[in-house]
């Protein structure tokens, strides 16, 4: 399956023991370098020559010219304009507390995936020509004396490859003391490499079908159509209830703004299916848009404000062309932290909405709510096949908040989950919440060729949920994300589980929702019935028609 | 990255899919598979093509789902599931059959 080793899970304690370390375990040349056209698309520099093969990645005469000091600018400017990132780059007072809490380094050993080694990173470059004391001692030819390094190739590679070893997940922030946010520095690092010739083709090509599309995977407005047509006629053939999907529906209430992957892969699918049924059954009247036909961000992932920009203005526009009162966004991690927390900013302000509801408001903060006051009719035995658990999505964890309460976020799924299911048990104490594992895939990790990189950084929630398999019978893991939805179906067979234990939260709703004026199975397989015979009399009565005409005509020839 | 078919070389990218999506033929099809190791067979080529109506007429590669509905409508009830699209194309048939169909790759959070 794979030509790395594949870490083994026990099931005993849930928790992973802290690895020994194995210096340059993960040293790699990183993932597919982007090519020009994705730069130029990007506004990023093109004046860079792409290497010929993966061993030159980050050589010097493939930058672009003066990379160091185009690289330099480049930190100079964003740390001008974020105060954060220069605290984070000073404040570091080597405690050790993060060093073990990055899934990428429980999973893979390397030192370098240690939060604050991965920090330091940028930050002896940092300090080396930014701080008193590093240009002082890097007259004195030792810059190392106080944390400094010159910027040199090999620096370059590193911080491509190891930066791209950092799902921006953030769980290290949250035990350090000083709350330093490795996402940001992970961010501002890619944002340089992009400004040197060193962008990563997954999170730029992605983000170019974005800008011209308006959707990650690049399904234009036609497929867009049919895709939803099919969706219908799926949930029509299960219930005999015809609940709509509209797009482009000018005057809607609401508009969804959803991940494209709701659209196109398993199990993300089912959950845009339960939206659309607690839409129809709530009679809410909603549209999705095929200009905002996407509801990640990956500007955020390359800490390019421009571009998270440009993609969050597409929102504001479909809002306002089709006139909608109310913005609701999908299941999709870091979407929900670019709305929750930066949509205001970046593409506000939102008064033309109806300020009566959460500007955005998460889907969930509507199906909670519903299933609280009994608004639908639920018959949680239909999952009883499951056992469930939660898998706390980080973006929504540490970056977001739902509903009016602390910590809405960790209660409002699971809320949702108990609601339209018998048999939920959550994860161990240290692995969920606040403290939950990323996937693995998070933060334009999610490619292919980063699969190594995956498999091990997932070790630590496939530690827990086999801890719950093993000793509560849990079958099946639940998200609310597209990104973890997409890296768990493709990393757990890796772990002995099969891709089918992953489902959508509405996934769940949706089984459990008995729709108004639903059919049972029977009563489906009668209607079925009754529609083949009516079918098949009306192809007799054709026939039998014709036949008539035919003699009759025979007849007036004769 | 560069394939050899017929004599001509058709130009690949970092993880083996056409670059010129133009350049397909059933050849490159046969030589992308045996790259992999896969002999296509019918049921292969059922598969690539429609993948290939598909993508003529709506410029992506179909959603799984989009593809098994399609494929139990047309070859039968019992192939219409992501199981035996799987048993094809064990890479995925999203990404594997696209990449002997000549589409590109779909890319995202899927």
């Amino acid at each position: 399956m794979a030509d790395y080793e594949i870490p083994k899970i026990t099931g005993e304690e849930g928790i992973l023991e802290i690895p020994h370390i194995q210096p340059d375990a993960m040293k790699s040349h990183g993932p597919w370098i982007s090519k020009h056209e994705f730069q130029e698309y990007m506004h990023f520099p093109t004046d860079f020559k792409m290497p010929e093969s993966v061993e030159h990645y980050g050589d010097a005469d493939t930058l672009v010219e003066n990379w160091k000091e185009r690289a330099l600018a480049k930190m100079a400017d964003l740390k001008g304009r974020y105060r954060s990132l220069q605290v984070y780059l000073d404040i570091c007072v080597k405690c050790g507390a993060c060093t073990d809490k990055c899934h990428y380094f429980l999973g893979t050993t390397d030192p370098k995936n240690m939060p604050v080694a991965r920090q330091d990173l940028l930050r002896k470059v940092y300090r080396r020509y930014f701080t008193f004391a590093g240009k002082f001692f890097a007259k004195l030819g030792m810059p190392g004396f106080v944390g400094g390094a010159e910027l040199t190739e090999d620096v370059v590679k590193d911080w491509y490859n190891y930066y791209h070893q950092c799902s921006q997940c953030r769980r290290c922030s949250v035990f350090c003391p000083y709350g330093i946010d490795t996402a940001e520095i992970s961010m501002a690092a890619r944002e340089i490499l992009d400004h040197i010739g060193m962008g990563q083709k997954y999170c730029t090509e992605i983000m170019g079908k974005v800008h011209k599309i308006g959707n990650n995977l690049g399904l234009p407005g036609g497929a867009l159509a049919d895709t939803l047509e099919g969706l219908e006629e799926d949930i029509y053939d299960d219930t005999g209830v015809e609940v709509k999907l509209p797009m482009d529906k000018k005057g809607a209430d609401i508009l969804l703004v959803t991940p494209s992957a709701d659209f196109f892969a398993e199990p993300h699918v089912d959950g845009l299916m339960g939206y659309a049924k607690v839409f129809h059954e709530l009679g809410l009247d909603w549209t999705l848009s095929s200009y905002a036909s996407e509801g990640a961000n990956f500007g955020m992932f390359i800490g390019s404000y421009e571009n998270m920009r440009k993609i969050s203005l597409r929102v504001r526009k479909a809002a306002i062309d089709l006139g909608v009162k109310r913005i609701v966004f999908g299941e999709c991690g870091h979407a929900w932290r670019v709305a929750y927390s930066f949509l205001n900013t970046l593409a506000g302000p939102f008064d033309f909405l109806d300020q009566n509801y959460p500007i955005p408001q998460h889907v969930l903060e509507i199906t909670e709510p519903a299933l609280a006051a009994g608004k639908l009719n639920i018959d949680k035995s239909l999952n009883d096949d499951m056992t469930l658990t939660f898998h706390d999505s980080c973006n929504i964890a540490r970056g977001s908040r739902m509903g009016d309460k602390p910590g809405g976020q960790f209660e409002i799924p699971r809320n949702v989950i108990k609601a339209v299911c018998n048999n939920f048990v959550d994860m161990p104490a240290d692995t969920i919440h606040d403290a939950t594992y990323c996937c693995g895939g998070g933060g334009g990790i999610l490619t292919d060729d980063l699969m190594e990189v995956r498999v091990k950084g997932a070790q630590p929630r496939m530690e827990a949920l086999k801890y719950v398999t093993d000793h509560h019978g849990v079958t099946h893991m639940a998200a609310i994300c597209a990104i973890c939805k997409s890296q768990f179906t493709k990393v757990i067979p890796y772990y002995g589980f099969t891709m089918d234990q992953i489902v959508s939260v509405h996934q769940l709703v949706s089984n459990a929702l008995i729709l108004t004026g639903q059919l049972t199975e029977e009563e489906m397989e009668a209607k079925e019935a009754a529609e083949e015979a009516e079918r098949l009399a009306a192809k007799e009565a054709r026939e039998k028609a014709a036949a008539e005409k035919a003699a009759a005509e025979k007849e007036s020839k004769d | 990255m560069a394939l050899e078919v017929d004599g001509q070389s058709i130009e690949l990218d970092e993880e083996g899919y056409l670059v010129d999506l133009s350049a397909w033929t059933p050849e490159v099809a046969k030589a992308l598979a045996a790259a992999e190791d896969v002999e296509l067979t019918d049921e292969h080529w059922d598969i690539i093509n429609f993948l290939r109506e598909y993508y003529e007429e709506y410029q992506i590669a179909p959603a799984v789902r989009v593809l098994t509905k399609a494929v139990g409508k047309r070859l039968g009830k019992d192939k219409g599931n992501s199981k035996y699209l799987y048993s094809l194309f064990p890479y995925g048939p999203g990404k594997q059959a696209c990449k002997y169909a000549g589409l590109p790759k779909p890319t995202g959070c899927v």
